[in-house]
């Protein structure tokens, strides 16, 4: 019997540490799943998911696609380009289309923070946000904690660091959010530009130096820099902000030896990662993508095997 | 010609003569006050008046409203002047100053014809429109300021737009002057948190909102106090929502210059923690600040730093506050909550209610020289009669507004409005 009190999952906030690590021990069988060679079960069979990404993301897309099907859920993508409709019309219109069709679980991204719980306070079903706006990134967060988890067998009282543009980040505030609630020590390095007003009361050691921030950290988690933001709105240039802020092999010293290197993926190479520690021995960003699939399994599982399973009114 | 009125037995608050005290108000057949106070019928009741027993409640001058927003001409599916007008006397709102910006703009005569003559046919209440201060509130040429002025504009603004050329406002300014019109103007930086929509801070990172620092309104006020020294112009500031913001007016007054300000009764009675999840309808402009900024602001309104109280009524509808949060339009109703709410800062012993009538009436009407704001004899019989400890709730769908966009859905009150004069005319009563 599973027990988990929520029915959406719009973000961490809100989430018990037995919460996260209910789901993360579900996604650790959801791994094993993915490693058989048999990879389909029934247990979300006769189900239906659909994912309704506003935004594109192939990534994010076609994780959470893998994973209903994995779980034997009917699996329908909508994307919905950014055409000349307002945005907002398009989200509540197209909610209440898709509501009428009897899905069973709404995978939902939005550029604008707070559309996921708009969303879910309309439909009749459960609601995954797989991103809206600057807000948060739930299943990228409990991916993250799973490859932590994995690594170094716990959450607790390790150092993450995450660096880079962490003001536009729905990854660094899920990340922040999630990595206090399981014990886990959260450091921020940024240039002042790219953090967040009063981010010092958000649960994050505040730093401006790599070589400070990175020192004996366990983690080092980097963040995307949006191409339109790199050259002389946020920071100067491309070439300045690598020569500070980009990890390369000699600032990923400072971290232990064992430290494990995360990024959320899309990369930029060479913007705010080296190629070489990218694809170097600490890199788990492959396993990232790996658990990716195995968290958002748990997530749909535990969202969808927890509800009455009888019919909606 | 109406029957003579006569309201007894009733507090007497009205702060042009400052003064409170229990007694009776007569109002003669053309709809001006004979006499207000303890000994009003020293002279007799007039013959055929209409008499009423008002014991426990309290009259006070009809309240003025400086900023409301309607939807009449361009969106009357939000706001008609006559439903604001119904909305007012619910609220014991007995004058407002419509804002400019309908489609098309009031910035010529006969849009300023239009809206005097539609409320002159329709609405319950006096409406004074205000013109914008510059053609289409573009912020670039100034629209005809006499003649507008000549119109009955009742004062210039650039309703939601600041005026970001220093020089088109210098000019503007310099103009309106010449006619006596105050200028009444929203300060935002138009750089600086300009894709915000929340006070900048913890809540809004956390939300993943961009935030609007506190520069972003005083950095221009502080320009258009500066202006107004310069030009010698009457200047308004319309909304403020900071402690900063009250004493740059503040400490403009003392070097000379003839400048005041307004609050909206949001900003006083709420605070960013209500946006909680992205709830839309605390989406204001300027945005809902912190706790320490909204009692900062209740004791610069009590210590009569901040002239005026308003509700910015300004009706949205659900195809643009059922949104999400940053794509949302800014602003709420207040036209029929606006005395309630004022009422708990009377209640909660911040602001005496002497000062707190002075900032809904009669300071405003002393501001835009509107004929209101008094219960002196001769005045016009504008007045709201209240019931202050009345409790009550608001419920969405008693709402009288087109737009039920309130930030006070189901929100309790102690203190209603019972009855609304205009004219001596009863308009509104519960």
């Amino acid at each position: 019997m599973i027990t988990f009190p929520h029915r959406h999952l719009l973000g961490i906030k809100g989430l018990t540490e037995q919460d996260i690590t209910l789901l993360l021990d579900r996604a650790d069988e959801a791994v094993k799943i993915s490693r058989q060679r048999e990879k389909k079960t029934s247990s979300l069979r006769g189900l239906t998911q659909i994912n309704l990404f506003f935004e594109a993301s192939t990534r994010t897309q076609s994780s959470f696609e893998l994973a209903g099907k994995r779980l034997g859920a009917d699996v329908m993508n909508m994307s919905v380009g950014n055409s000349s409709v307002k945005k907002g019309e398009t989200l509540i219109d197209t909610a209440m289309t898709l509501n009428a069709m009897h899905p069973d679980v709404l995978v939902v991204r939005h550029a604008s923070a707070g559309a996921a719980a708009l969303l879910a306070q309309k439909v009749s079903c459960s609601v995954v946000n797989a991103g809206d706006g600057q807000h948060e990134h739930p299943t990228q967060a409990l991916l993250d904690a799973l490859t932590i988890r994995r690594a170094k067998g716990k959450l607790s009282r390790i150092i993450v660091a995450i660096c880079g543009d962490v003001l536009h980040s729905r990854v660094a505030r899920s990340n922040i959010l999630l990595l206090n609630q399981m014990g886990a020590r959260v450091r921020v390095v940024a240039p002042a530009t790219l953090l967040p007003a009063g981010i010092e009361q958000m649960g994050a050691e505040v730093y401006r130096s790599m070589a400070e921030g990175l020192k004996d950290a366990d983690v080092v988690m980097m963040l995307r820099l949006q191409r339109e933001r790199m050259a002389g709105s946020f920071v100067p240039s491309v070439r300045e902000y690598f020569h500070y802020y980009g990890l390369d092999a000699e600032k990923l010293k400072a971290a232990k030896d064992d430290a494990l290197v995360m990024h959320p993926g899309p990369m930029n190479r060479g913007v705010e990662i080296a190629s070489e520690i990218a694809d170097g021995p600490q890199s788990v960003i492959e396993q990232q993508v790996e658990m990716g699939v195995a968290v958002r399994m748990a997530v749909m599982e535990t969202l969808l095997l927890s509800q009455d399973q009888g019919p909606r009114p | 010609m109406t029957r003579p009125l006569v309201l007894q037995n009733l507090r007497i608050v009205d702060p042009s003569r400052n003064l409170d005290e229990t007694g009776t108000i007569v109002v003669g057949n053309d709809g001006r006050i004979l006499a207000a106070g303890k000994d009003a019928l020293n002279q007799g009741a007039p013959a055929g008046a209409f008499v009423k027993d008002c014991a426990g409640l309290t009259a006070v001058p009809g309240l003025v409203d400086a900023r409301v927003f309607v939807g009449e001409p361009g969106s009357e599916y939000r706001e008609t002047i006559e439903s604001a007008s119904r909305a007012a006397a619910t609220g014991g709102v007995t004058s407002f100053i419509s804002m400019p910006d309908t489609d098309p703009v009031i910035d010529e005569i006969a849009l300023v014809e239009f809206v005097q003559k539609t409320a002159r046919d329709k609405a319950l209440v006096n409406v004074y429109p205000a013109a914008a201060l510059t053609k289409g509130l573009l912020g670039a040429e100034m629209s005809e300021l006499g003649l507008l002025r000549d119109a009955g504009a009742a004062c210039f603004t650039n309703g939601r737009q600041p005026v970001h050329d220093s020089l088109v406002l210098r000019r503007a300014m310099t103009y309106a002057r010449e006619f006596g019109a105050v200028v009444a103007l929203e300060t935002r930086d138009k750089y600086l948190g300009a894709n915000g929509v929340m006070n900048e801070g913890l809540l809004a990172s956390w939300l993943g909102l961009p935030g609007i620092p506190r520069e972003a309104e005083i950095i221009p006020l502080e320009r258009d106090l500066r202006i107004a020294a310069l030009t010698k112009a009457a200047y308004h500031a319309a909304e403020i929502s900071l402690p900063e913001s009250a004493d740059a007016v503040q400490a403009a007054r003392e070097r000379g210059a003839n400048v005041t300000s307004g609050i909206s009764i949001n900003h006083l009675t709420l605070n960013e923690n209500d946006i909680g999840e992205y709830r839309t309808f605390f989406k204001l402009s300027p945005p809902l600040r912190g706790e320490d900024d909204r009692v900062a602001m209740v004791e610069a309104l009590a210590a009569g730093k901040i002239d005026i109280i308003v509700s910015s009524h300004d009706p949205q509808g659900a195809d643009t506050k059922r949104l999400p949060f940053a794509d949302a339009a800014d602003g709420a109703i207040g036209l029929e909550t606006l005395a309630a709410a004022a009422l708990r800062l009377y209640h909660s012993g911040q602001v005496p209610l002497m000062r707190l009538i002075d900032a809904l009436s009669t300071r405003p009407a002393a501001i835009f020289g509107l004929e209101a704001g008094t219960l002196k004899p001769g005045a016009k019989a504008d007045i709201t009669v209240l019931d202050l400890d009345e409790p009550w709730v608001l419920y969405e769908k008693e709402l009288v507004s087109r737009s039920k966009n309130t930030p006070f859905e189901n929100a309790r009150f102690t203190g209603r409005v019972v009855q609304t004069y205009v004219g001596g005319k009863l308009v509104h009563s519960s």
